[in-house]
């Protein structure tokens, strides 16, 4: 072992300066770039969570005057914010739900089911992902005037059912394809009817996709923007709140409230990566 | 053999003129048999042939067409799978990917509404019984191909159905581990004393389990009947190709003993009723090089000799077209035969089958397995 080494020292100084700058360089050049990568992915989040601390002179908290926790604490100090997140949160977990159970019975009529009109069912359902949010936007709101809907929270509750369907649709589907339908006539081989099969085999079995689908959804509530402004009548969501405000003032709260959802947002990936490893650490204990 | 002379009353499965097509295909074509109780029954046929299919029928998972299943003396047509007495080994093992092993065995009986503490015990005992005791509490994944194979059929016998329902069970193993696991599976048939409906493209697979073969051929039994007679006596041209090896000579029924190959012969055979247009059959290890082999005798030259150990195989030239010897080594020193010498072939009476006449063209595509 140390002969090896004592080898590898001698040819190490035996190569030129020159060869030896380009192997650090291989070497490291990758790490640099991931380095790169990295800051390039989330300085902007660090500059949000920086400026939750900062204590704003002005109605502007664009330049840094001063650590504080204030804003930390007193985040619903501002009039409307607490009721903002809190319809954020109401409109997001609700259509999640609701579009959990859709989708996911959606794609298994798609996959699973050859009926009338299942291509264009296929095709329909890609239509919210693709058509330009404003376009949905705006046609969701002369279809609510013109239907004589008035617009608030049960407009934005039923918009955003709309796309979250089709993230549930399309990452159920996925996971059905590749869906082994013997499992399912083996449960029920052994004596389990439908509804039991479903519970104890279909859905243990997509819950990973589901619960996918699940989150993406309920991020994509949370954040959105354009349609929610379109079907919102009087009701605000956080960000259309952040919008109003941030044409008058924009509070260091503001910064607390998008702050918090990214340390639970961080919070619930690493909790899920601790969680599984331990299954897996688990596993090889038992085998 | 023996599940059938004793003669039993009540077939385990029936099934009566079963047709079932897809749209426009048909693949089973009117398939009735009786499969008697406690007997290991062997569907055998090229992929596609509608053994599967038949499998598929019986457990629930595909309904007939036309026809009856009778499961006992229950009509089980329209039943879902949950609601028939038979149990399946699917060949892919569909194993439940998110169970243990043994909550994969449990799942039946719990189902069932078997205790508990019913079900640990019955579960341990089988999985003893398959040999996987102790590895209960792993999930599917950290098994091997062969250990899997074991759960599926644990997990299936543990419900002790009235017929078990093995789809290729084999199929996935390597040569060895199923050689080793068709001798397990018939030990266990006989331990466990159940029905046992298997279906196999394996000819040596199904000769050695089964009691009784069914050869499938288009959707059709083509012969049934205990694997020995299947061998010895082909019914058709089909099953003669299909199970071994075989010579056949296309020619003309002369009388009830005698053939006349269209090369001029004339072969002794027993001809079984048939006239007509027939090809006299004939395995090649039954075959002698030399004259005084029996009543049969044709002339050629070798044209190709192979020693592969246990026997030599021939194969020799005669004016009746093409055929295969396979000469026991038993003695010492083997028969060497250079290309080109002359030779005569000579088999018995008893060993010439007859069937139908399948054409005479395709005899030199004629596989020796």
């Amino acid at each position: 072992m140390s002969a090896t080494t004592a080898d590898t020292a001698v040819v190490t100084s035996r190569l030129g300066v020159g060869a030896r700058a380009w192997r650090f360089v291989k070497r490291h050049t990758l790490t640099v770039y991931a380095a790169l990568a990295f800051i390039y992915l989330l300085l902007p989040i660090a500059v949000v969570i920086l400026f939750s601390f900062n204590d704003p002179v002005g109605r502007f908290n664009y330049v840094w005057q001063g650590f504080t926790l204030d804003n930390w604490r007193e985040w619903d100090a501002v009039l409307g914010l607490r009721e903002a997140v809190t319809t954020s949160l109401q409109i997001a977990t609700l259509s999640t739900i609701v579009a959990t159970a859709l989708g996911t019975l959606m794609a298994m009529a798609i996959v699973r089911h050859h009926f009338r009109g299942r291509g264009t069912t296929n095709i329909l359902v890609f239509l919210p992902l693709a058509t330009p949010e404003i376009v949905l936007g705006a046609s969701l709101l002369s279809l609510f005037i013109t239907a004589q809907v008035a617009t608030g929270f049960g407009t934005i509750f039923v918009a955003h059912v709309m796309f979250i369907v089709s993230f549930i649709v399309v990452t159920v589907k996925a996971r059905l394809v590749g869906f082994d339908r013997h499992l399912e006539e083996a449960a029920m081989d052994l004596g389990a009817n439908e509804w039991t099969t479903f519970r104890k085999v279909t859905l243990p079995l997509l819950s990973p996709a589901i619960l996918a689908g699940a989150l993406l959804g309920f991020a994509i509530s949370i954040d959105d923007f354009i349609i929610t402004y379109f079907v919102a009548g009087p009701t605000q969501t956080f960000p259309v709140f952040v919008w109003g405000a941030a044409r008058v003032a924009v509070p260091p709260q503001v910064n607390v409230i998008a702050s918090s959802i990214f340390l639970i947002a961080v919070t619930i990936a690493v909790v899920n990566v601790i969680i599984s490893s331990l299954r897996a650490g688990r596993q090889q204990q038992g085998a | 053999m023996a599940s059938e002379g004793a003669g039993a009353p009540v077939a385990d499965v029936r099934l009566e003129h079963v047709v079932k097509r897809f749209d426009d295909v048909v693949a089973v074509d009117g398939v009735s048999v009786e499969i008697p109780r406690g007997s290991f029954f062997a569907m055998l046929g090229p992929s596609g042939c509608g053994k599967t299919t038949t499998l598929r029928m019986i457990g629930g998972f595909e309904e007939p067409t036309e026809g009856r299943i009778f499961l006992g003396a229950e009509d089980v047509v329209g039943l879902p799978p949950y609601r028939r007495d038979v149990n399946t080994v699917f060949q892919s093992y569909a194993l439940f990917p998110h169970m243990t092993i043994e909550d994969n065995v449990a799942f039946g009986l719990e189902r069932k509404g078997v205790a508990r503490s019913e079900r640990a015990g019955r579960v341990a005992e089988i999985l003893e019984l398959v040999g996987l005791g102790g590895l209960g509490k792993r999930k599917p994944k950290q098994l091997s191909g062969g250990q899997q194979q074991r759960v599926a059929l644990a997990r299936a016998l543990v419900n002790h159905p009235r017929v078990l329902l093995l789809d290729e069970p084999l199929g996935a193993l390597d040569l060895k581990l199923r050689k080793q696991m068709q001798l397990e599976l018939k030990r266990i048939q006989h331990e466990v004393g159940l029905t046992f409906v298997h279906v196999t493209h394996d000819q040596e697979e199904a000769m050695t389990m089964a009691d009784r073969i069914a050869v499938m051929n288009g959707g059709r039994i083509e012969q049934l009947g205990p694997p020995q007679e299947l061998y010895e006596r082909p019914a058709t041209a089909f099953v003669a190709g299909f199970l071994g090896a075989s010579n056949l000579l296309p020619g003309t029924v002369e009388g009830p003993g005698a053939i006349r190959l269209d090369s001029g012969e004339l072969v002794r055979a027993d001809v079984n009723g048939r006239t007509g247009r027939v090809a006299a059959g004939v395995r090649p290890e039954k075959i002698a090089l030399g004259a005084g082999g029996g009543a049969n005798e044709l002339a050629g030259t070798v044209s190709e000799s192979a020693y592969i150990g246990v026997a030599t195989q021939v194969v020799v030239r005669t004016k009746a077209g093409v055929m295969q010897v396979f000469a026991q080594n038993a003695g010492t020193g083997g028969h060497v035969l250079a290309p080109g010498s002359p030779v005569t072939l000579s088999w018995s009476q008893d060993a010439t089958f007859v069937v139908d006449d399948v054409g005479g063209t395709d005899r030199d595509e004629e596989e020796v397995t």
